[in-house]
Protein backbone atom coordinates (compact mmCIF):
# COMPACT_ATOMS: atom_id res chain seq x y z
CA UNK A 1 0.00 0.00 0.00
CA UNK A 2 1.70 3.47 -0.78
CA UNK A 3 1.35 6.06 1.92
CA UNK A 4 2.13 8.88 -0.51
CA UNK A 5 -1.35 8.46 -2.37
CA UNK A 6 -3.20 7.73 1.55
CA UNK A 7 -1.91 10.98 2.27
CA UNK A 8 -3.97 12.62 -0.79
CA UNK A 9 -7.30 11.64 0.69
CA UNK A 10 -8.79 13.63 3.50
CA UNK A 11 -9.88 11.99 7.10
CA UNK A 12 -13.21 11.56 8.29
CA UNK A 13 -14.25 10.63 11.46
CA UNK A 14 -17.24 7.69 11.55
CA UNK A 15 -19.91 7.48 13.92
CA UNK A 16 -21.88 4.84 14.29
CA UNK A 17 -25.44 4.39 15.66
CA UNK A 18 -26.01 0.39 16.79
CA UNK A 19 -29.58 0.06 17.20
CA UNK A 20 -32.67 1.65 17.88
CA UNK A 21 -32.80 4.41 20.74
CA UNK A 22 -29.23 4.45 20.95
CA UNK A 23 -27.11 7.52 19.96
CA UNK A 24 -24.33 7.63 17.12
CA UNK A 25 -20.91 7.02 19.27
CA UNK A 26 -17.81 7.65 17.45
CA UNK A 27 -15.95 4.66 16.32
CA UNK A 28 -12.73 5.38 14.19
CA UNK A 29 -11.57 7.32 11.34
CA UNK A 30 -11.05 6.70 7.90
CA UNK A 31 -9.73 8.03 4.78
CA UNK A 32 -11.77 8.17 1.82
CA UNK A 33 -11.70 11.05 -1.22
CA UNK A 34 -15.79 12.09 -1.06
CA UNK A 35 -18.38 12.06 1.13
CA UNK A 36 -19.98 8.92 -0.74
CA UNK A 37 -16.97 7.12 -0.50
CA UNK A 38 -16.51 7.74 2.95
CA UNK A 39 -20.05 6.48 3.85
CA UNK A 40 -19.17 3.63 1.52
CA UNK A 41 -15.84 2.82 3.58
CA UNK A 42 -17.19 3.45 6.99
CA UNK A 43 -19.72 0.55 5.87
CA UNK A 44 -16.89 -1.66 4.66
CA UNK A 45 -14.31 -1.04 7.49
CA UNK A 46 -16.88 -0.46 11.04
CA UNK A 47 -20.16 -2.93 9.99
CA UNK A 48 -18.50 -5.94 8.64
CA UNK A 49 -19.68 -8.04 11.74
CA UNK A 50 -23.07 -5.90 11.83
CA UNK A 51 -22.19 -3.42 14.46
CA UNK A 52 -24.34 -0.96 12.93
CA UNK A 53 -28.30 0.22 11.91
CA UNK A 54 -27.10 4.24 10.83
CA UNK A 55 -23.50 5.76 10.06
CA UNK A 56 -22.46 9.23 10.37
CA UNK A 57 -19.49 10.73 8.71
CA UNK A 58 -17.86 13.93 8.83
CA UNK A 59 -14.42 15.49 7.95
CA UNK A 60 -12.01 15.58 10.58
CA UNK A 61 -10.50 18.88 9.46
CA UNK A 62 -15.23 20.26 9.90
CA UNK A 63 -14.66 19.50 14.05
CA UNK A 64 -14.03 22.01 16.47
CA UNK A 65 -12.03 20.52 19.28
CA UNK A 66 -11.58 22.57 22.44
CA UNK A 67 -7.85 23.04 23.62
CA UNK A 68 -6.13 20.78 25.48
CA UNK A 69 -4.61 23.35 27.67
CA UNK A 70 -7.55 24.88 29.06
CA UNK A 71 -8.80 21.84 30.47
CA UNK A 72 -8.22 22.86 33.62
CA UNK A 73 -10.41 25.52 34.01
CA UNK A 74 -13.06 24.04 31.69
CA UNK A 75 -13.31 20.62 33.24
CA UNK A 76 -11.87 21.13 36.87
CA UNK A 77 -14.68 23.05 38.49
CA UNK A 78 -17.28 20.13 38.18
CA UNK A 79 -14.67 17.77 40.04
CA UNK A 80 -16.04 18.49 43.73
CA UNK A 81 -19.37 19.09 42.49
CA UNK A 82 -20.85 15.37 43.59
CA UNK A 83 -24.14 16.41 43.83
CA UNK A 84 -24.88 16.52 39.85
CA UNK A 85 -24.27 13.20 40.12
CA UNK A 86 -27.04 10.70 39.98
CA UNK A 87 -25.32 8.25 42.19
CA UNK A 88 -28.02 8.57 45.09
CA UNK A 89 -30.47 6.57 42.44
CA UNK A 90 -31.10 3.07 42.31
CA UNK A 91 -31.13 1.70 38.46
CA UNK A 92 -34.28 -0.35 38.56
CA UNK A 93 -33.58 -3.93 37.15
CA UNK A 94 -33.93 -4.95 33.10
CA UNK A 95 -32.50 -1.74 32.54
CA UNK A 96 -30.04 -1.71 29.94
CA UNK A 97 -29.92 2.01 28.51
CA UNK A 98 -29.95 4.74 31.20
CA UNK B 1 -31.46 -35.51 -11.93
CA UNK B 2 -31.86 -32.57 -14.92
CA UNK B 3 -28.15 -31.85 -16.93
CA UNK B 4 -29.61 -28.39 -17.70
CA UNK B 5 -30.11 -27.69 -13.92
CA UNK B 6 -26.75 -28.42 -13.00
CA UNK B 7 -25.18 -26.53 -16.05
CA UNK B 8 -27.19 -23.57 -15.22
CA UNK B 9 -26.10 -24.26 -11.23
CA UNK B 10 -22.42 -24.75 -12.14
CA UNK B 11 -22.34 -21.57 -14.24
CA UNK B 12 -23.90 -19.29 -11.62
CA UNK B 13 -21.73 -20.65 -9.33
CA UNK B 14 -18.22 -20.62 -11.18
CA UNK B 15 -19.01 -16.76 -12.02
CA UNK B 16 -19.17 -16.06 -8.62
CA UNK B 17 -16.30 -18.00 -7.56
CA UNK B 18 -13.95 -17.04 -10.32
CA UNK B 19 -14.47 -13.38 -9.80
CA UNK B 20 -14.47 -14.41 -5.67
CA UNK B 21 -11.03 -15.39 -6.53
CA UNK B 22 -9.76 -12.74 -8.43
CA UNK B 23 -11.29 -9.61 -6.71
CA UNK B 24 -9.17 -11.59 -3.67
CA UNK B 25 -6.07 -11.46 -5.21
CA UNK B 26 -6.19 -7.42 -4.43
CA UNK B 27 -5.99 -8.65 -0.75
CA UNK B 28 -2.88 -7.16 0.92
CA UNK B 29 -2.44 -4.96 -2.58
CA UNK B 30 -5.07 -2.58 -2.44
CA UNK B 31 -4.13 1.13 -2.91
CA UNK B 32 -5.60 1.92 0.66
CA UNK B 33 -6.42 -0.16 3.19
CA UNK B 34 -10.21 1.23 3.10
CA UNK B 35 -10.13 -0.64 -0.70
CA UNK B 36 -8.53 -3.15 0.66
CA UNK B 37 -10.97 -4.10 3.29
CA UNK B 38 -14.12 -3.27 0.97
CA UNK B 39 -12.70 -5.72 -1.82
CA UNK B 40 -12.06 -8.23 0.82
CA UNK B 41 -15.77 -7.99 1.11
CA UNK B 42 -16.55 -8.32 -1.95
CA UNK B 43 -14.31 -11.22 -2.87
CA UNK B 44 -16.03 -13.09 0.04
CA UNK B 45 -19.70 -12.28 -0.57
CA UNK B 46 -19.11 -14.11 -4.19
CA UNK B 47 -17.11 -16.86 -2.36
CA UNK B 48 -20.32 -17.34 -0.24
CA UNK B 49 -22.62 -17.22 -2.89
CA UNK B 50 -20.66 -20.21 -4.89
CA UNK B 51 -20.84 -22.28 -1.99
CA UNK B 52 -24.60 -21.82 -2.26
CA UNK B 53 -25.10 -22.40 -5.83
CA UNK B 54 -22.16 -25.15 -6.00
CA UNK B 55 -23.54 -26.71 -3.02
CA UNK B 56 -27.07 -27.16 -4.72
CA UNK B 57 -25.28 -28.28 -8.02
CA UNK B 58 -23.28 -30.84 -6.54
CA UNK B 59 -27.24 -32.14 -4.72
CA UNK B 60 -28.60 -32.44 -8.28
CA UNK B 61 -26.17 -33.67 -9.93
CA UNK B 62 -26.55 -36.84 -7.34
CA UNK B 63 -22.69 -38.06 -7.73
CA UNK B 64 -21.97 -37.05 -4.25
CA UNK B 65 -19.60 -33.86 -4.82
CA UNK B 66 -19.51 -31.03 -2.33
CA UNK B 67 -19.49 -27.49 -2.99
CA UNK B 68 -15.46 -28.18 -2.29
CA UNK B 69 -14.98 -30.90 -4.72
CA UNK B 70 -16.63 -28.72 -7.22
CA UNK B 71 -14.74 -25.53 -6.15
CA UNK B 72 -11.53 -27.50 -6.36
CA UNK B 73 -10.74 -30.89 -8.37
CA UNK B 74 -12.60 -29.20 -11.68
CA UNK B 75 -10.71 -28.55 -14.27
CA UNK B 76 -10.37 -25.15 -16.65
CA UNK B 77 -12.54 -26.74 -19.30
CA UNK B 78 -15.19 -27.97 -16.68
CA UNK B 79 -15.97 -24.71 -15.21
CA UNK B 80 -18.68 -22.63 -16.63
CA UNK B 81 -18.17 -18.85 -15.88
CA UNK B 82 -18.22 -15.89 -18.57
CA UNK B 83 -14.93 -15.30 -19.77
CA UNK B 84 -15.48 -11.36 -18.28
CA UNK B 85 -14.75 -13.11 -14.82
CA UNK B 86 -11.42 -14.68 -15.32
CA UNK B 87 -10.33 -11.25 -17.01
CA UNK B 88 -6.90 -9.73 -15.09
CA UNK B 89 -6.67 -7.81 -12.37
CA UNK B 90 -4.99 -5.38 -13.99
CA UNK B 91 -5.01 -1.50 -12.68
CA UNK B 92 -7.62 -0.46 -10.17
CA UNK B 93 -9.64 0.87 -13.25
CA UNK B 94 -9.42 -2.60 -14.94
CA UNK B 95 -10.90 -4.69 -11.80
CA UNK B 96 -13.31 -1.71 -11.21
CA UNK B 97 -14.52 -1.76 -14.98
CA UNK B 98 -14.57 -5.55 -14.69
CA UNK B 99 -16.87 -5.35 -11.38
CA UNK B 100 -19.10 -2.87 -12.95
CA UNK B 101 -19.94 -4.40 -16.11
CA UNK B 102 -20.31 -8.04 -14.34
CA UNK B 103 -22.44 -6.45 -11.22
CA UNK B 104 -25.14 -4.80 -13.32
CA UNK B 105 -25.01 -7.55 -14.98
CA UNK B 106 -25.03 -9.96 -11.97
CA UNK B 107 -27.76 -7.90 -10.18
CA UNK B 108 -30.65 -7.80 -13.52
CA UNK B 109 -29.96 -11.91 -13.68
CA UNK B 110 -30.62 -12.63 -9.69
CA UNK B 111 -33.54 -10.18 -9.65
CA UNK B 112 -35.31 -12.13 -12.32
CA UNK B 113 -34.02 -15.27 -10.28
CA UNK B 114 -35.66 -14.31 -7.46
CA UNK B 115 -39.12 -14.95 -8.85
CA UNK B 116 -37.70 -18.72 -10.02
CA UNK B 117 -40.33 -21.32 -9.45
CA UNK B 118 -37.64 -23.63 -7.67
CA UNK B 119 -37.60 -22.46 -4.51
CA UNK B 120 -33.74 -23.41 -3.68
CA UNK B 121 -32.36 -20.95 -6.49
CA UNK B 122 -35.05 -18.39 -5.38
CA UNK B 123 -33.88 -18.33 -2.04
CA UNK B 124 -30.22 -18.35 -3.04
CA UNK B 125 -30.84 -15.04 -5.78
CA UNK B 126 -32.81 -13.27 -3.28
CA UNK B 127 -29.51 -13.12 -0.55
CA UNK B 128 -27.61 -12.46 -3.22
CA UNK B 129 -29.39 -9.79 -4.39
CA UNK B 130 -29.27 -8.21 -1.47
CA UNK B 131 -24.98 -8.08 -1.74
CA UNK B 132 -24.80 -7.67 -5.23
CA UNK B 133 -26.70 -4.68 -4.55
CA UNK B 134 -23.80 -3.06 -2.45
CA UNK B 135 -21.63 -4.16 -4.96
CA UNK B 136 -22.99 -2.25 -8.00
CA UNK B 137 -23.53 0.88 -6.01
CA UNK B 138 -19.70 0.86 -5.50
CA UNK B 139 -18.43 -0.83 -9.10
CA UNK B 140 -20.33 1.98 -10.10
CA UNK B 141 -18.91 4.41 -7.79
CA UNK B 142 -15.51 3.92 -8.83
CA UNK B 143 -15.95 4.10 -12.57
CA UNK B 144 -17.70 6.96 -12.32
CA UNK B 145 -14.75 9.05 -10.16
CA UNK B 146 -12.39 7.39 -12.25
CA UNK B 147 -13.80 8.34 -15.51
CA UNK B 148 -14.78 11.63 -13.76
CA UNK B 149 -11.26 12.29 -12.37
CA UNK B 150 -8.07 13.33 -13.52
CA UNK B 151 -6.88 12.93 -17.59
CA UNK B 152 -4.97 10.23 -16.43
CA UNK B 153 -7.31 8.27 -14.32
CA UNK B 154 -10.06 8.67 -17.25
CA UNK B 155 -7.66 7.26 -19.70
CA UNK B 156 -7.34 4.30 -17.92
CA UNK B 157 -10.24 3.94 -17.24
CA UNK B 158 -11.48 4.17 -20.90
CA UNK B 159 -8.91 1.78 -21.95
CA UNK B 160 -10.33 -0.29 -19.66
CA UNK B 161 -13.92 -0.39 -20.65
CA UNK B 162 -12.75 -0.66 -24.25
CA UNK B 163 -10.73 -3.56 -23.33
CA UNK B 164 -13.22 -4.86 -21.19
CA UNK B 165 -16.34 -4.50 -23.77
CA UNK B 166 -15.96 -7.43 -26.26
CA UNK B 167 -16.94 -9.75 -22.95
CA UNK B 168 -20.25 -8.31 -22.09
CA UNK B 169 -21.45 -9.83 -25.53
CA UNK B 170 -21.56 -13.46 -23.84
CA UNK B 171 -23.70 -12.49 -20.61
CA UNK B 172 -26.74 -11.83 -23.24
CA UNK B 173 -26.59 -14.59 -25.11
CA UNK B 174 -28.70 -17.79 -24.30
CA UNK B 175 -28.18 -21.20 -25.48
CA UNK B 176 -30.34 -24.65 -25.31
CA UNK B 177 -29.86 -24.56 -20.92
CA UNK B 178 -30.67 -21.41 -20.47
CA UNK B 179 -33.79 -22.05 -22.80
CA UNK B 180 -34.60 -24.70 -21.71
CA UNK B 181 -34.88 -23.52 -17.57
CA UNK B 182 -36.46 -20.10 -19.14
CA UNK B 183 -39.18 -22.39 -20.20
CA UNK B 184 -39.94 -24.65 -16.97
CA UNK B 185 -39.73 -20.97 -15.04
CA UNK B 186 -36.42 -21.48 -13.50
CA UNK B 187 -34.08 -19.42 -14.77
CA UNK B 188 -34.31 -16.87 -17.90
CA UNK B 189 -33.55 -15.64 -21.14
CA UNK B 190 -30.26 -13.34 -20.79
CA UNK B 191 -31.41 -11.93 -23.74
CA UNK B 192 -34.40 -10.10 -21.46
CA UNK B 193 -31.49 -8.50 -18.99
CA UNK B 194 -30.12 -6.46 -21.62
CA UNK B 195 -32.55 -3.67 -21.34
CA UNK B 196 -32.51 -2.85 -17.95
CA UNK B 197 -27.72 -3.22 -17.88
CA UNK B 198 -27.54 -0.89 -20.71
CA UNK B 199 -29.43 1.65 -18.80
CA UNK B 200 -27.35 1.21 -15.89
CA UNK B 201 -24.21 1.33 -17.97
CA UNK B 202 -24.95 3.97 -20.20
CA UNK B 203 -25.92 6.31 -17.12
CA UNK B 204 -22.73 5.44 -15.06
CA UNK B 205 -20.81 6.27 -18.13
CA UNK B 206 -22.53 9.52 -18.76
CA UNK B 207 -21.65 10.76 -15.35
CA UNK B 208 -18.33 9.22 -15.74
CA UNK B 209 -17.82 11.24 -19.44
CA UNK B 210 -16.83 7.93 -20.97
CA UNK B 211 -17.59 6.64 -24.07
CA UNK B 212 -19.92 3.55 -24.54
CA UNK B 213 -17.21 1.54 -26.61
CA UNK B 214 -19.31 0.05 -30.10
CA UNK B 215 -20.70 -3.22 -30.10
CA UNK B 216 -18.61 -5.60 -32.15
CA UNK B 217 -17.25 -8.70 -32.29
CA UNK B 218 -17.54 -10.50 -29.03
CA UNK B 219 -15.65 -13.15 -27.06
CA UNK B 220 -17.34 -16.44 -26.20
CA UNK B 221 -17.22 -19.96 -24.89
CA UNK B 222 -16.79 -19.74 -21.28
CA UNK B 223 -20.60 -20.71 -20.25
CA UNK B 224 -19.53 -23.96 -21.92
CA UNK B 225 -16.08 -24.35 -21.08
CA UNK B 226 -13.75 -22.75 -23.35
CA UNK B 227 -11.82 -20.20 -21.64
CA UNK B 228 -9.07 -17.94 -22.03
CA UNK B 229 -5.37 -18.48 -20.40
CA UNK B 230 -6.09 -16.74 -17.84
CA UNK B 231 -8.66 -19.18 -15.99
CA UNK B 232 -5.81 -22.35 -16.05
CA UNK B 233 -3.86 -19.50 -13.43
CA UNK B 234 -6.28 -18.05 -11.22
CA UNK B 235 -7.59 -22.31 -10.55
CA UNK B 236 -3.74 -23.12 -10.63
CA UNK B 237 -3.82 -20.63 -7.04
CA UNK B 238 -6.54 -21.67 -5.82
CA UNK B 239 -6.82 -25.53 -6.01
CA UNK B 240 -3.18 -26.04 -5.57
CA UNK B 241 -3.28 -26.57 -1.66
CA UNK B 242 -6.47 -28.80 -1.26
CA UNK B 243 -5.07 -31.54 -4.41
CA UNK B 244 -1.72 -31.09 -2.86
CA UNK B 245 -2.92 -32.67 0.79
CA UNK B 246 -6.95 -34.04 -0.45
CA UNK B 247 -7.66 -35.11 2.86
CA UNK B 248 -6.44 -32.61 4.94
CA UNK B 249 -8.75 -30.12 7.01
CA UNK B 250 -8.52 -26.56 8.00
Amino acid sequence: MSGERHDAWPLWEVFIRSGHGLSHKHVGSLHAPDAALALQNARDVYTRRNEGASVWVVRSSDIVAGDPSERDSYFGPAEDKTFRSPTHYTVPEGVKNL
Amino acid sequence: MDPALVEFLLRMGDNALVLGQRVAGWTGHAPVIEEDLALTNVALDLIGQSRLWLAYAGECEGRGRSDDALAYFRDAHEFRNVLLVERPNGNYADTMGRQFLFDAWHLELLRALAASRDARVSGIAQKAEREVAYHVRRSGDWVIRLGDGTEKSHGLMQAALDELWPYTGELFRSDDVDRALAAQGIACELESLRDAWSRRVDGVLAEATLARPKDGWMHSGGRSGRHSEHLSYVLAEMQSVPRAVPAERW
